[in-house]
């Protein structure tokens, strides 16, 4: 016990879960904990009765996402595996040993890279595909309508998977790696390989520059109401205001939870303006936008947080690490 | 950054060398010995088939500009996203291959370990080594500016094929080769039937193994081959007495100054030097004594890129000199020479 004057502190309703591998990415799948790992397994379960799903075996998850649903995972053996609650993984496509660089998931939409080619299935599973210029690196689907975004070199295209003819091309100079639409869909934001995002919105395809980060940002997360992007790459969470409909153009961002370690992974909880945020030296707090008060969660050490994610009620958060370290917190009351 | 951590990172060695000069020969040897190492192989995903190994990527070499207001920096684009997805398999290999295709530049691949910091966090760039086709270089060199920057660029170079061409002909190419790149270690072979140890580990970007640069001589007792002993009359006069050519576009200037240098005149001189004539440079390595630092500074660079430390400590009975060398396309020697002169403290 130290008298010293504490940060509040969670720490204490952390249970550790045994991933023993790089966790990739970490989610609720039908409420159950979900951590992709690098190994090729999938955890899914609470703590004392977790399954290990060989989801691709000999193999190494490279890329996984969710939507609370469905956890989909893209190997370094070609795979794209989906798996629900039910701990149970399918096998969406099979690209023949290939990497699967980049995945997007809707409602019963799926949609996957492997080099530059890009394929997007729909709900009744027709797949159709499309080859990028270059190497897709991010995929987002438009939350509206059957559009996806890909990212490139030198821009983004908007894909209509169903639409005969080019996709419109949002030019940028530079390589663009991750991609994501605001929850309005007003906005489409990219991160890019010379530590800076770019933006357009896409009402008049205006561009927005989003620069100053010391990295690369590799995480962004939108707030519940979509008025703020919180993103990585700093040494603090950098959250753009996107309320008006100028975006961010011309503010300034806030930041929050500033240490002297840069931030790999933010998560905005999905009901208050809270946002977890995760650092190179394992340290992970959830940061509240209004006032920056910051509440521990979990204290540094381990190497660099790789994934985090809440659930749907914002209860619990589940979090992970390369080191193969990994907990999942439940907010008490 | 600490020793241990640079030790733990993945060592990448590149394989140039023009089309048919025997890259994947080279590498299908490295794969086939008996080393207990594990290797991941990154190859171009039209290229030369059949490579044997657990771990082979297919890439497109994809060169990128940045928009880092360095006009000549290009970067892989491919194999920042393939180290990236490599790093999830920490542990299941132990080093990183990447043979290019024929008509490759070497310099984006390098810049990749300058520029990008997960590259460089996870991996280090341990030498580039060139393929050369005994018979056919010269002729490349002549017609194809791609084959110039192979040999300008090396750390190591095979000459491969060696038992298609007379011993005056290999000579011939030798000096060829020398009057490029007098620093690069050189090798004869057939079916790039080098010692691994010449090719891999070479540790050639690590500032801490900058050692001394001098020109490379080739000995005889470097190749154990069968036809060692008919070069006896033939030969034995060849290696001190090589060739001298002259390169029409491709040099080396190398610039010894006796003495310390001043840090307020020699580090804005570097940084003029590889700005102005970054994009003729293509590499530039040197060991340098600033007045009143006890320890050699040294530095190292690709175009415009420079990568510099204090090393270790110059011995008593070491002679404090500074010297500084540049491999590159029309350099002004004239420029270089006067300019590093002109630091001396």
């Amino acid at each position: 016990m130290t008298e010293a004057p504490q940060a509040t502190t969670l720490a204490q309703h952390v249970r550790p879960l045994e991933a023993g591998a790089e966790v990739v990415a970490a989610a609720f799948v039908g409420g159950a904990p979900a951590l992709a790992l690098a190994d090729g397994a999938v955890l899914i379960g609470e703590p004392d009765e977790q399954k290990r799903v060989f989801a691709h075996p000999d193999a190494a998850i490279l890329t996984a996402i969710s939507d609370g649903k469905t956890l989909l995972t893209g190997g370094d053996d070609g795979r794209v595996a989906a798996i629900g609650g039910d701990a149970v993984a399918h096998t969406i496509a099979d690209e023949k040993g290939r990497w699967i660089d980049a995945l997007a998931l809707r409602g019963g939409s799926y949609a996957w890279s492997a080099g530059k080619q890009v394929s997007a299935r729909d709900e009744n599973g027709t797949v159709r595909t499309w080859s990028a210029p270059t190497t897709a690196r991010g995929l987002a689907f438009q939350p509206k309508g059957y559009r996806l975004a890909v990212t490139h070199y030198n821009g983004v295209s908007l894909w209509f998977p169903k639409v005969e003819g080019p996709p419109q091309t949002l030019e940028w100079k530079g390589a663009h790696l991750d991609a994501t639409f605001s929850p309005d869909g007003r906005f489409l934001v990219s991160s890019m390989q010379e530590n800076a995002l770019h933006g357009w919105r896409l009402s008049d395809s205006r561009n927005m520059r989003m620069t100053g980060y010391p990295g690369k940002t590799r995480s962004m997360s939108w707030s519940h109401d979509g008025a703020w992007l919180a993103t990585s790459g700093a040494e603090a969470a950098i959250v753009w205001p996107f309320k008006d409909k100028d975006g961010p153009m011309g503010k300034a961002p806030r930041e929050c939870g500033v240490r002297e370690a840069r931030v790999t992974k933010v998560a905005f909880h999905p009901r208050a303006l809270v946002a977890a945020i995760g650092y190179a030296d394992g340290l992970l707090l959830l940061c509240r936008l209004a006032d920056a008060a910051e509440i521990l969660v979990r204290s540094p050490g381990g190497g660099p947080v790789s994934a985090l994610g809440w659930d749907a009620a914002g209860a619990r958060l589940i979090f992970g690490l390369e080191s193969g370290e990994a907990g999942s917190l439940n907010l008490p009351g | 950054m600490t020793e241990s951590r640079e030790a733990e990172k993945i060592p990448v060695t590149v394989l140039t060398g023009y089309l048919g000069a025997g890259k994947t020969t080279l590498l299908n040897r490295i794969l086939s010995e008996p080393h207990g190492k594990r290797y991941a192989v990154v190859v171009n995903e039209f290229g030369e088939i059949g490579i044997d190994n657990e771990l082979v990527i297919g890439a497109d070499e994809e060169v990128f500009e940045m928009n880092n207001g360095c006009i000549c920096c290009t970067v892989r684009g491919d194999l920042i996203r393939i180290i990236e997805g490599l790093m999830k398999r920490k542990g299941r290999f132990d080093a990183i291959i990447v043979e290019t295709t024929g008509l490759a530049d070497p310099a984006p691949v390098a810049q990749t370990f300058f520029v990008d910091e997960d590259v460089q966090k996870a991996a280090r760039l341990d030498a580039v080594v060139t393929v050369a086709d005994a018979k056919w270089l010269a002729a490349r060199l002549r017609d194809a500016p791609e084959a110039k920057n192979q040999i300008a660029f090396a750390d190591v170079i095979i000459i491969n094929k060696t038992d298609l061409v007379t011993p005056g002909e290999l000579r011939e190419v030798e000096a060829r080769i020398r009057a490029i790149n007098p620093y690069a270690s050189l090798h004869r072979a057939n079916k790039c039937d080098v010692k691994l140890a010449d090719v891999l580990e070479r540790r050639a970007f690590d500032l801490d193994r900058i050692l001394d640069i001098e020109p490379d001589f080739l000995v005889a007792e470097d190749h154990d081959h069968d036809h060692d002993h008919d070069h006896g009359h033939s030969h034995s006069h060849s290696h001190h007495g090589l060739k001298h050519y002259h390169d029409e576009d491709m040099q080396s200037v190398a610039v010894v100054l006796d003495g310390d240098v001043d840090p307020a005149k020699f580090m804005p001189w570097i940084s003029r030097v590889t700005q102005e004539q970054g994009p003729n440079i293509l590499r530039c390595k040197g060991i340098v004594a600033m007045k009143g630092d006890p320890k050699r500074f040294v530095f190292q660079g690709v175009h415009m890129m420079l990568d510099g430390d204090s090393q270790r400590e110059w011995k008593p009975d070491e002679r404090r000199e500074s010297k500084v060398v540049f491999i590159g396309r029309n350099l002004e020697e004239e420029d270089i020479r006067k300019g590093f002169l002109a630091c001396a403290a």
